[in-house]
């Protein structure tokens, strides 16, 4: 991968004309519906997307940060009436900052305990969540999060939120490239390619780690706002720790340190239960397995996994 | 072109001072109170048999470890408690014996990410990619390319970096740690693995370097090019200091070749 | 006063049980270096096959509590063998993602095994709960907190005493002069983990009968089970073991003195407080390895 690239803007031409062309020819809201949740799942993909693809660590409480952008928003715009633009602001500070006190003490030290770290700060928010009943509403959930407005758009679901959703995945994707091509991607790709190296040429690697942590935790707070405006009610279980798991699901099926892969896996997890309506008893058996084979054999993720075997089929063949 | 700005400042004499460094891996003491000191502008030696702990050295001098006595001062200061990026931008640098290049960036790039404690953009400057962010990348890029010529690698310089021969990886390595603008440069085994055409290559450009400025300590096996190209000569045996002295001094130390060819 | 007693005894309690969890884990760590993210849930399977063979099928108590921990040994085998062995990048985060695959997988084979409904199993002894200081004792407590007691001091000297455990030991802290000095480290791994995945299903057959089980029980115990082993130090058996009592207690007084909604947060939140402060855990060594 090059700093340079110039097809980067031909990809995302592709990009616009598919997602504008969808949009604008469907007319299924049902279509609509899934195709949004793919876009806001991407945005939670492409956050861990690069922290387990560069840095090689994981988290395992990202739903904490989805719920903290859904909740912060539902409590200050719903209950307080604060504008949701406001909130949004407000839901990725707090994300940024509580991923800033999580990470800070665990990222110094080997993957087991930011993992730890995620998952333990992952049910305590869920814990809270369900327990401040008068704040979030408790088990039964949150209702009356108000519809989004710009000017005199209303984003209301069918294809005009469709569009705000992957108008910010656009964004965000164009963030991530970026970051990338710049010296903080080198320092990102030099700790991917070699730690050890990169320390000793003086990349601050527990820094450049925390930061990455944090700006995985923005966009996972920037999902969960799109999620709370989306649906207009929100409950806890939607932010638990199988909802933590799906999203790593994600990252390992579309490959790790891919800006593609995430859309890749943020589809494939998206569709997968509507694929599988009749056998929503396996969903767990399916996840478990899919997380362990694809680890197993295919660690770089199933592009990068099939891609090689593709090859390797071509080399057999002649 | 000035190889390393901080080299070509820096008055100080005295580069580094190691005094009664002391460090124990549980049983085994590696290092028992070395002492010596190396001035500016030199080349210096470091021999020894293996597991004399010439790598251990080079790993506290670095950072890397910490000392469980006496102390390491390199540029006036003592680097007790300074984490490894600080004491890079501080000046020391190191190259590895079994190359570490970056393999999924190109040669260019690899040298690119050695400038980073020289630069400074950070999460914003990347995001919005203002002037500032985009003047200090192409002055990383030329620097950069700079450099590629300085060590003859600018054919390769799009190349990526695993795709390099070894002897040409190992250049890229110094180029690499040369982008970090060093005062004190170490080199681990830079002839390790190179032939003899190599070697003599890899030999001036030691000398090429030490005419910029930049302080230089190397641990070597191939006694020829370390007795060609060091000013001084420090020879460790089984975590002690042996002897230290110019080139001709330790070739004729009777110690020395004892130690390195038995006794008896 | 009273009923502070009552949730210090309910604190031991539970406590033992995460105690035994805890030392497992911590047994797994310092003989392999690896966590196993999915030890939780074989401790629902010792809890649920215990169910199965002591309470549906009849069988005596020594028969079902045999069978329950060989369910929990042979399925920690096969899953070292054909997840953990064959694994093709055995870094930390390939590992864990296995750990926590493998873990959802285990949880959704139980489900389909045992449905969702719980089970109550009855105490292995009287039910009369033994009066002191005024508060109630359940026999069966005192059946867990020796039980724990047994396991951590039998592993202990399995550990210290034996070459098998010495060797086990030797692996853990390097892997290839043990080889070098002949030590099957593939053996060695195997047998860590029958041991470890033993102890979860040990701490669930004794737990069943003063919770419900059923196929979600596991990971939240496991995770306690990780906080205790962090608390008192990964690598520790007796740092889990005062980890897992210490975790019980807090969480019993917390829960009776302050809210028993935020119990659970309770572990998570002596978890963070541990990986900020001393991540090497209160008993084990000053700093956390940073492999």
């Amino acid at each position: 991968m090059t700093d340079k690239n110039k097809y980067i803007w031909i990809e995302y031409l592709i990009f616009v004309c598919a997602v504008s062309a969808f949009g604008l020819a469907t007319k299924n809201t049902y279509y609509l519906q899934i195709m949004t949740f793919i876009g806001i799942n991407t945005l939670l993909g492409l956050g861990l997307n690069m922290l387990m693809g560069y840095t090689g660590q994981v988290s395992l409480g990202h739903a904490a940060f989805y719920g903290i952008g859904a909740y912060t928003t539902a409590i200050l715009s719903g209950t307080y009436g604060l504008n949701p633009w406001l909130a949004l602001v407000c839901a990725v500070a707090a994300a940024v900052f509580i991923a800033f006190i999580v990470g800070l003490p665990t990222l110094r030290l080997s993957g087991y305990y930011l993992a730890m770290g995620t998952l333990g700060f992952g049910m305590i928010i869920n814990i809270v969540i369900r327990e401040w009943a008068d704040l979030t509403g408790g088990a039964s959930g949150f209702v009356g999060i108000p519809v989004l407005e710009a000017g005199s758009i209303v984003f209301m679901s069918g294809a005009s939120y469709y569009f705000l959703v992957w108008g910010i995945v656009l964004v965000a994707m164009i963030i991530c490239r970026r970051l990338l091509a710049s010296r903080m991607g080198r320092a990102l790709r030099a700790i991917h390619d070699g730690e050890n190296a990169a320390v000793a040429i003086g990349v601050n690697t527990h820094l450049l780690k925390l930061q990455i942590f944090m700006f995985s935790a923005a966009l996972g707070a920037v999902a969960g706002f799109l999620y709370a405006h989306f649906v207009l009610f929100i409950s806890p279980g939607s932010f638990g720790f199988m909802f933590s798991i799906k999203i790593v699901t994600m990252v390992v099926i579309g490959g790790m340190a891919s800006v593609w892969g995430a859309l890749l896996g943020a589809a494939v997890l998206t569709l997968l239960p509507e694929v599988l309506h009749g056998f929503a008893e396996y969903e767990m058996i399916i996840f478990g397995l899919i997380l362990m084979l694809v680890m197993i054999f295919m660690p770089q993720g199933l592009t990068q996994g099939i891609m090689d075997m593709i090859r390797t089929a071509r080399r057999a063949k002649s | 072109m000035i190889l390393s700005q901080q080299a070509h400042e820096t008055r100080a004499k005295q580069i580094l001072e190691v005094q009664d460094l002391t460090k124990m891996f549980g049983g085994v003491t590696a290092q028992d109170q070395i002492s010596f000191s190396i001035e500016k502008g030199i080349v210096c030696g470091l021999i020894g048999p293996n597991g004399a702990g010439k790598t251990t050295l080079f790993n506290m001098i670095t950072g890397i470890y910490r000392p469980d006595a006496g102390k390491v001062v390199f540029n006036g200061k003592d680097i007790k408690k300074t984490p490894v990026h600080r004491l890079v931008k501080a000046g020391v640098a190191r190259t590895f014996q079994h190359v570490e290049l970056f393999s999924s960036m190109t040669l260019l790039e690899n040298i690119m990410v050695g400038m980073h404690v020289r630069t400074k953009a950070g999460f914003w400057a990347a995001v919005t990619r203002i002037p500032a962010m985009k003047k200090e990348e192409r002055q990383s890029r030329r620097r950069a390319e700079e450099l590629l010529e300085f060590t003859n690698l600018t054919a390769d310089a799009h190349k990526m970096a695993g795709d390099l021969p070894a002897g040409r990886q190992k250049t890229a390595q110094i180029a690499r740690a040369l982008a970090s603008d060093p005062l004190l440069l170490l080199l681990d085994e830079p002839a390790a693995g190179l032939n003899p055409v190599e070697t003599h290559a890899l030999g001036k450009l030691i000398q090429k370097i030490k005419q910029s400025g930049i302080t230089m300590m190397l641990v070597e096996h191939d006694m020829s090019l370390v007795m060609e190209i060091s000013d001084k000569v420090v020879v460790l045996d089984r975590g002690k200091k042996l002897a230290e002295g110019t080139p001709r001094q330790i070739q004729n130390n009777e110690a020395v070749m004892s130690a390195y060819l038995g006794n008896g | 006063m009273q009923e502070i007693v009552q949730y210090l005894f309910s604190g031991i309690t539970t406590g033992a049980v995460y105690a035994v969890i805890a030392v497992g884990l911590s047994m797994l760590y310092s003989s392999t270096e690896l966590i196993n993210f999915a030890h939780g849930e074989f401790v629902m399977i010792g809890a649920l096959v215990m169910v199965t063979l002591w309470v549906h099928l009849g069988l005596p108590l020594p028969v079902a509590v045999a069978g329950a921990v060989a369910a929990g040994c042979v399925l920690g085998i096969v899953f070292e063998r054909f997840a953990i062995r064959t694994a093709r990048n055995p870094e930390p985060i390939t590992l864990i993602i296995i750990t926590v695959g493998a873990g959802i997988f285990l949880k959704g084979a139980a489900m389909i095994v045992w449905g969702k409904d719980p089970f109550s199993m009855p105490s292995f002894s009287s039910h009369e709960s033994i009066e002191i200081f005024g508060a109630a004792l359940l026999p069966q407590s005192i059946w867990i907190v020796t039980a724990a007691l047994v396991l951590a001091g039998g592993i202990h000297l399995f550990l210290k005493q034996t070459l098998t455990g010495k060797a086990m030991v030797a692996c853990a802290v390097n892997k290839k002069a043990a080889w070098l000095s002949g030590i099957p480290s593939e053996k060695m791994g195997i047998l860590a983990f029958g041991i470890s995945t033993g102890c979860g299903a040990i701490a669930g057959i004794f737990i069943a009968p003063i919770t419900m089980s059923s196929y979600d029980m596991g990971t939240i115990l496991g995770l306690k089970g990780f906080c205790a082993a962090m608390i008192g130090g990964l690598g520790s058996l007796w740092g889990a073991f005062a980890g897992g009592l210490l975790l019980g207690i807090l969480e019993s007084l917390g829960a009776g003195l302050i809210s028993s909604g935020l119990k659970d947060a309770i572990a998570f939140v002596l978890l963070l407080l541990i990986l900020y402060i001393r991540p090497g855990g209160l008993f084990a060594a000053k700093e956390a390895k940073r492999f």
